[in-house]
């Protein structure tokens, strides 16, 4: 497979960027330091590159039925400029991927993928949009996406020069006013240059910012922009791995970990994702309703004292010794930079499930106590 | 400053100083043992370190400790065979010595050494290895 670029690889490379391979893109993993790229979106903002997410525009007069059979959600009410979080389920009921979908227009969304999923996720929305008037575009290669994630993130944005609305002459009062207003969830079609740029309050870390979506010509100066109006607000390039541990804090699932094509939506806490009310019949509607066998495992926080994380794939059991039994295993886990102490999701027996219970983390031969509490670790202040 | 040409490595990403400073303490038929800048960035942030006990008798190839990073578990591997004479106590206590230091302050264990293995890598052998 042919390794694919970020447009802004120049950028990173020059930063001193170390690089991942992330679903055959070369990603930047971190800049400097991971703990310090976390702690700066905790406190102040980062800068991120996320162009390996994979953007399916849905449009037509029939786009929302046929998006309201397609997921998971009810995405016929959702208002011109709101964004919502779905899921593209299985005929069985488990989740083939988890989705932001922004209505961008009357007839026209847009569907946010994950890199690894971006061509099963247009191919399935084709063919289940078949039967409706609308087209589905996989417009990965023509969009870049930057985020900006932290406190400071409407304070650099609103300094940054450069920004419009689109169609009014490239104000940028307007455009202070737009996204100063703006409500988590809530997007704007916006210029930069004189260029679109989809400028959404959406986000992966936990905390207030702002997505940028854009043309890949347009993606360096818009990052330099930023990142120059961000300097005096303590703005660093964050890579993915202080993505991954922000994400984790906030308690938000990543696909392939605590979401999977074998998971019920209702294990991972999701249940309410699924819009059982909407009146129409959906893809994986009748699985949903029947919902996942009772002691399927369900999904919770781990916390344990000490600096050994549990990881990905470490059993769980439910006592010390050789005679324990499994009780569950990690999809993730790490030393949480913001609390000091390990945190981790895991997949547990519901009877092992209650906040406060004791369990027991296998990390590499050593048996760690760690409590089972509620999701997510973190949460900002508002 | 640790001249890079006076260590020696291994394909694992260890160094090795062969004894005789006095300076640093180590014994006679001692060697020092960290791991490289070049480890140490692909680990990202140290936050973990689990060594060897002073007295433990190690081999060369096995694995004798670990470094936890944010992101990932790494392991030390001995170097050499011997007998563990001293831990670094202080990177036990601030792992990000590996970081900010990792051939000084971020050294990881002393042992005594019966002989220093004729395979080890000079700097040029180690740069080949990792390409850079």
């Amino acid at each position: 497979m042919t390794e694919r670029l970020s447009p802004l690889d120049a950028i990173h490379r020059a930063a001193g960027a170390t690089f991942t391979d992330f679903a055959g893109w070369q990603m930047p993993v971190r800049y400097s330091s991971d703990l310090a790229e976390h702690k700066a979106v905790r406190t102040a903002a980062g800068l991120f590159d996320l162009s390996h997410m994979g953007e399916i525009v849905v449009v037509g007069p029939e786009a929302d039925r046929a998006l309201d059979y397609a997921l998971a959600g009810k995405l016929s009410a959702s208002a011109e400029g709101q964004a919502k979080y779905t899921l593209l389920l299985a005929r069985h009921g488990g989740v083939i991927d988890d989705l932001v979908v922004y209505r961008t227009g009357a007839d026209r969304y847009l569907v946010v993928a994950n890199a690894a999923n971006v061509a099963h996720v247009a191919d399935e929305l084709r063919a289940r949009t078949a039967p409706f008037d609308c087209e589905v575009f996989d417009e990965s290669d023509d969009m870049a996406l930057i985020a900006v994630q932290g406190p400071k993130a409407l304070d650099i944005l609103t300094s940054t020069a450069g920004f419009g609305i689109q169609g009014d002459g490239n104000d940028h009062d307007d455009f202070v006013d737009a996204v100063s207003g703006m409500k988590y969830y809530r997007a704007v079609a916006a210029e930069f240059a004189e260029q679109p740029v989809l400028v959404a309050r959406t986000g992966y870390t936990g905390e207030d910012g702002f997505e940028l979506y854009v043309s890949p010509d347009q993606a360096p100066a818009l990052w330099e922009a930023l990142a120059e109006a961000g300097e005096a607000h303590g703005l660093v390039p964050a890579g993915l791995a202080s993505r991954d541990t922000l994400r984790l804090e906030a308690g938000m699932p990543l696909y392939g970990h605590e979401l999977t094509r074998d998971t019920f939506p209702a294990q991972a806490g999701l249940g309410r994702v699924v819009a059982l009310g909407k009146e129409v019949d959906f893809v994986g509607r009748a699985a949903s309703e029947e919902g996942p066998a009772a002691d399927a495992p369900v999904l919770v926080g781990l916390a344990s004292e000490g600096r050994r994380a549990g990881r990905a794939g470490y059993a769980l059991f439910d006592g010390e010794g050789a005679d324990a039994s499994e009780a569950g295993v990690i999809t993730s886990g790490a030393l949480s930079p913001t609390l000091g102490h390990p945190i981790a999701m895991a997949y547990v027996a519901p009877r092992h499930a209650a906040t406060g219970t004791t369990l027991y983390v296998d990390v590499r031969g050593t048996r760690i106590a760690a409590s089972v509490v509620d999701l997510p670790f973190y949460r900002r202040e508002k | 400053m640790t001249d890079l040409n006076d260590l020696k490595y291994t394909s694992d990403h260890e160094w090795v100083l062969i004894d005789e400073d006095p300076a640093e303490g180590v014994d006679a038929g001692g060697v020092v043992v960290g791991i490289t800048a070049y480890a140490a960035d692909k680990l990202g942030d140290v936050v973990f370190l689990e060594l060897p006990e002073v007295g433990t008798a190690v081999a060369a190839g096995e694995v004798v400790g670990e470094i936890e990073s944010t992101k990932s578990v790494g392991e030390l591997i001995s170097p050499v065979d011997g007998t563990v004479t001293e831990v670094n106590e202080r990177a036990v206590e601030e792992p990000e010595l590996l970081n900010s230091d990792p051939f000084g302050d971020g050294w990881l264990i002393k042992v005594t050494v019966a002989e220093v293995p004729a395979d080890l890598l000079s700097l040029e052998q180690y740069r080949e290895v990792t390409g850079e």
